[in-house]
């Protein structure tokens, strides 16, 4: 039966002039724009939003604001959508969740009957025996297990993030949030009030404070009006903080956006969560929280019931009996837990309005409407102690329990801050604890009750922020509270038929937890990993204080002493789509990038940096390579070097610096020269090469490898902090560009475009280095000969890295020049034996291993790693690597990483494998056991297949021993 | 995220450093036992307590020194290098074998 709706002023989220329409369960519904999904269902009759996890019962509103399982629904693809959060939008196509058949038929219902024999902890006793079974179970209990479905064709969104920076920022906008960021905003700070809700002022919005229903309404048109005329103060509603960092270090969720806020001082006035109480069938549809029945009639102006029975164990509960009153619903009576309530405002206008108030009484039982998806009545007995109420009890008529037991603070920000929260076991009273510096609560979330008690702690909070936050700032932050009323702590009393739920995600009942104590899970982090309550999508809000309480009855401790379980972000829902963002790997271009890509380069990632991998037809990939290299053998080619690590080291102990960091000796190294640079670390353990040209006596130029300079950079400054050797030390990778031009024909080509250096063999030899002009561009020139053929590496400013390929394309088109990619320089490189650092070695690979003692200085008082290589020389080598050439018959050929294997060993891995077109045969270079270092030994390598390969070790290089085409 | 007061550039994300390890004295290299050398390599004190740490802003490639409470999980102090290592380092060749 579809509810009244109110009259204006009630329903400020609506918006009665536009009606939208949606589907749920496959039905078309209709609602007025600003309903929630739950709201709008709630004014067609629907009360029945889900199934029960466990024994799959009715379950209907019971937060109405987000903090509960019950309303979790399946949107389109999206599982566990809140339906008290989402509005309705045209077309939305919502379904109930977690039922066979129909949220209306539940085939699975039936389970409900088999409680009994599915007590806490079934799960693992049921079904580890026999261990065959579990296949089977698993497949059932995944089957029924699990809330929504999960869209294997979800579809992208947009998602991003923003950086936030605020002087104070304010969690939660009620009152005490409101109050705080006036406050600071007033001390001149920056003022940042976030609230997960669409409008601000908290429970001003939707609770009464006094017996007129005048009050709140006053206070929050006030706060607001001087928050929104604030020019310091931004406010961001609908935004959820999801969890607390170091320093202040927030997480947002807006929309599809995720804001990182550093904080500045942070004031949370975040609130707290109502409990419900427990009872017989406490989770039916039409029993909810008073806050709930509030929010239905003055945020959506809806009549949430006919006929209502209010539970109270403090003053709110008078409140949510006057506004229902108000809206029109009959209130049966007043239930208060306590004996002897205090007269104030609120039970002095109830009783003029004749409402029976039974004091120092309990719910015991509620009743079920035909078919169990509602409330028909609620027993009540009188209370005869904490744990025992009467056993007569009178039964009234009602469709609606709105229950005001007790509160719990929402103080998960404050314990992920290191806070703590006490708990008085009597009345329901509670106080914060151990918050860090920058860091104030106020409001209901610090315990505190009253409006005006509210209002001046949140004043206080903001001042004490300002304050923190370098502001001048007049008057007291601490607050003055006058004397309140404990909110009251509703008994447990567990019931005989059971179906007295204290976890409603869980379906966990009094008796789960009493068993579970008994079976010695007393220790509440065991309590809660055992009889997992808490863990369900409400996370403990309205389940852990009532296991807590039990737990602390059982064993006799006090709340404190039982302590609580560990609250971590995020606190709320997060979407992995948030986590992400945005897709974002940026790639650096080369000052050549768009050259490659005319050329149709196809481009591979190299470190950060986009490289030609070949240029032309992925189809011809390997005649490509084939024909690249080639073309250096015999002619000229041109390779794009500009993502080689550069370092300057300049100053007067430059030469000294570079003996110390690398393995060679620099120090007699002569201007004009370039020299091998091998770097190991403390371990002696290789990481980076290059070569270092001398350009002055004081001025090395140091290339470093694309993905190693970053580190090579770090590691020489952190020797520098310790040692104060007089260098500067200078990262100049991205400063300069550069191209290898290499071949027999590559001095024809850059002689036509240099003038001023002698590029004759006799006057600029293999590894000399020299500086002039390329085409008028300055240019560094380096004859070194990692492709093996006469070339030169030519390093120009960036800016003209484009004019310098373009000239040499031009000056090289008689010689039929061609770019080559990073797989033929990697071919090239192979054949002339030249490792490549991290494809070569690996972490343990040292200098010896690798064959590269003829680098080592053993002249030199230190250099990095060089009493550990000293150690490792000592001790033997535990691995070698060599050269090796494929029999000419293989079966198949190997891959990189494919182990070498002598009988029932492994020996070694191959590192480098390639087809040699110079050569004619598959040539490579691998780890292998010393003794199998000998030329002419046979190694066997396992292939992809399975098959053993056989290789033959053979000298290094395998191309032009000699080095006389590079010397040329 | 925490936060670094870099003695170069002020308060800045931790994302923005680089962790250097344990700030430890070398041995010297020509002279101290294989053990030695290995427990100056390998080992970690990995202390519960106040330590001091290598770290650096990578942006700017500053290294610096953080005294921090690893209990507490609190950065006390930071400050250059410089405090610590004044003079200038040399290294000599160990002694020749006697014959």
């Amino acid at each position: 039966m579809p509810m009244e709706r109110l009259k204006e002023p009630m329903g400020s989220r609506i918006d009665r002039t536009e009606r939208v329409s949606f589907r749920f369960e496959g039905q078309q519904y209709s609602g007025y724009r600003g309903d929630t999904i739950a709201s709008a269902l709630y004014a067609n009759g629907v009360t029945t939003l889900s199934r029960s996890f466990k024994y799959h019962r009715p379950r209907g509103v019971l937060s109405m604001c987000g903090q509960d399982s019950n309303a979790m629904v399946q949107i389109g693809a999206k599982p566990n959508r809140l339906a008290d959060r989402i509005l309705i939008e045209a077309d939305l196509d919502v379904m109930g969740q977690n039922y066979w058949g129909s949220l209306e038929k539940d085939r699975l219902a039936m389970l409900r009957h088999l409680g009994r024999f599915m007590p806490v902890g079934f799960y693992y006793k049921a079904f580890y025996k026999p261990r065959w079974m579990w296949p089977l179970w698993a497949k059932l209990i995944r089957r029924v297990a699990g809330l929504g479905v999960v869209s294997l064709d979800t579809p992208h969104g947009y998602y991003d993030k923003e950086y936030l920076f605020t002087d104070v920022t304010v969690i939660g906008a009620g009152p005490a949030g409101l109050a705080a960021a006036l406050e600071a905003a007033d001390a001149g700070a920056e003022v940042l009030l976030v609230d997960e809700n669409a409008e601000l002022g908290g429970a001003l919005a939707y609770a009464r404070f006094d017996g007129a229903g005048e009050a709140a309404e006053k206070t929050r048109a006030d706060l607001i009006a001087k928050v929104e005329a604030h020019a310091r103060i931004r406010v961001m509603t609908d935004a959820t903080c999801t969890g607390w960092y170091a320093d202040n270090w927030l997480p947002l969720i807006k929309d599809n956006r995720l804001y990182k806020l550093r904080a500045g001082a942070l004031v949370v006035a975040s609130g707290c969560y109502e409990q419900p109480l427990i009872f017989h069938n406490n989770d039916l549809p039409g029993i909810m929280l008073g806050s709930a029945a509030q929010r239905l009639i003055k945020l959506y102006g809806i009549k949430p019931g006919n006929r209502a029975v209010v539970a109270a164990a403090n003053q709110d509960g008078y409140g949510v009996a006057l506004d229902l009153l108000d809206a029109g619903v009959e209130v049966a009576c007043v239930v208060d837990v306590r004996a002897d309530p205090p007269e104030e405002d609120m039970s002095a206008a109830l009783m003029r309005r004749h409402v029976p108030i039974l004091a120092g009484a309990t719910l015991r039982e509620a009743v079920p409407s035909a078919g169990g998806r509602g409330v028909r009545a609620i027993k009540i007995a009188r209370l005869e102690s904490e744990t025992k109420s009467a056993a007569r009890y009178d039964s009234f008529a009602c469709d609606l329990i709105a229950m005001s037991g007790s509160y719990v603070p929402a103080a998960a920000l404050l314990h992920q801050a290191g806070g703590r929260v006490s708990f008085a076991a009597d009345n329901g009273s509670f106080s914060v604890h151990d918050l860090p510096e920058q860091l104030s609560a106020a409001g209901s979330v610090a315990g505190t009750n009253t409006l005006e008690n509210v209002l001046s702690e949140g004043a206080a909070a903001g001042r004490r922020a300002a304050g923190e936050a370098g502001f001048t700032v007049s008057g007291d932050s601490a607050a003055s509270a006058a004397p309140e009323e404990a909110p009251g702590a509703w008994p447990i009393i567990a019931h005989a038929k059971g179906k007295d739920f204290v976890d409603f995600d869980e379906d966990l009942q009094i008796h789960d937890i009493e068993n579970a104590l008994s079976e010695g899970y007393q220790h509440i982090q065991l309590l809660k990993r055992f009889t997992t309550n808490g863990m369900g999508p409400s996370q403990g809000r309205h389940a852990t204080l009532p296991a807590i309480r039990l737990a602390a009855r059982r064993t006799g401790a006090g709340l404190d002493e039982t302590g609580s379980t560990t609250s971590r972000p995020p606190i709320g829902p997060l979407t992995m789509a948030h986590l992400a963002g945005r897709s974002f790997e940026p790639v650096r271009y080369t000052a050549m990038h768009y050259r490659h890509v005319e050329l149709c380069a196809k481009m591979m990632p190299a470190g950060a940096w986009m490289r030609p991998e070949y240029y032309g037809d992925a189809r011809s990939r390997a005649d490509n390579i084939t024909a690249e290299a080639k073309n250096v053998r015999e002619n000229v080619g041109m390779i794009d070097v500009s993502t080689l690590g550069g370092l300057e080291v300049r100053g007067p102990d430059a030469a000294e610096f570079l003996n110390r960091m690398y393995t060679f000796a620099y120090l007699k190294q002569p201007v004009g020269r370039a020299r091998y640079v091998l770097m190991t670390d403390d371990a002696g353990v290789i990481v980076d090469d290059g070569v270092a040209c001398r350009l002055a006596d004081d001025h090395f130029y140091v290339t470093a490898t694309t993905s190693g300079v970053d580190g090579v950079y770090r590691t020489m400054l952190w020797y520098n902090v310790q040692w104060r050797l007089k260098v500067d030390i200078t990262h100049v990778s991205a400063s300069y560009a550069g191209v290898n031009i290499a071949g027999p024909n590559s001095r024809e080509v850059v002689e036509k475009l240099c003038d001023d250096v002698d590029l004759s063999p006799e006057a600029f030899p293999y590894m000399g280095a020299r500086r002039g002009h390329v085409a008028g561009i300055p240019a560094l020139f380096l004859r070194v000969g990692f492709v093996g053929e006469l070339g030169y590496e030519l390093h120009v400013p960036a800016s003209q890295g484009e004019a310098l390929w373009d000239a040499l394309m031009e000056a090289g088109k008689d010689a039929d020049i061609r770019p080559f990619g990073v797989e033929a320089q990697r071919l090239l490189r192979l054949e002339k034996g030249h490792i490549i650092i991290s494809q070569d070695t690996d972490g343990l690979s040292t200098p010896h291993e690798a064959d590269m003692a003829w680098a080592i200085s053993r002249k030199k008082p230190y250099y990095v790693g060089m009493r550990s290589v000293a150690i490792q020389e000592a001790g033997g080598l535990k691995r070698k690597m060599v050269g090796f050439e494929l029999a000419n018959d293989a079966a198949s050929t190997p891959k990189e990483c494919h182990l070498v294997i002598r009988g029932s060993t492994i020996t070694g891995r191959v590192t480098s494998i390639v087809r040699s077109p110079t050569l004619g045969k598959v040539i490579g270079l691998a780890y292998v056991a010393p003794d199998q270092a000998e030329l002419g030994t046979v190694i066997e390598i396992k292939t992809d297949s399975g098959q053993m390969v056989r290789a033959e070790v053979v000298k290094l290089p395998f191309y032009d021993p000699d080095g006389a085409r590079q010397e040329m | 995220m925490k936060q670094i007061n870099c003695p170069l550039n002020g308060v800045r994300n931790i994302q923005e450093f680089a962790h250097g390890g344990e700030v430890v004295t070398q041995p010297d290299p020509n002279r101290c036992s294989d053990a030695e050398w290995a427990e100056y390599i390998f080992m970690e004190e990995n202390k519960a307590g106040v330590v001091h740490e290598w770290w650096c802003h990578v942006a700017t490639a500053y290294w610096f020194i953080a005294e921090r409470d690893t209990i507490k999980d609190e950065i006390i102090r930071t400050y250059d290098a410089g405090e610590q290592f004044k003079d200038r380092v040399d290294f000599t060749r160990p002694e020749e074998p006697k014959d």
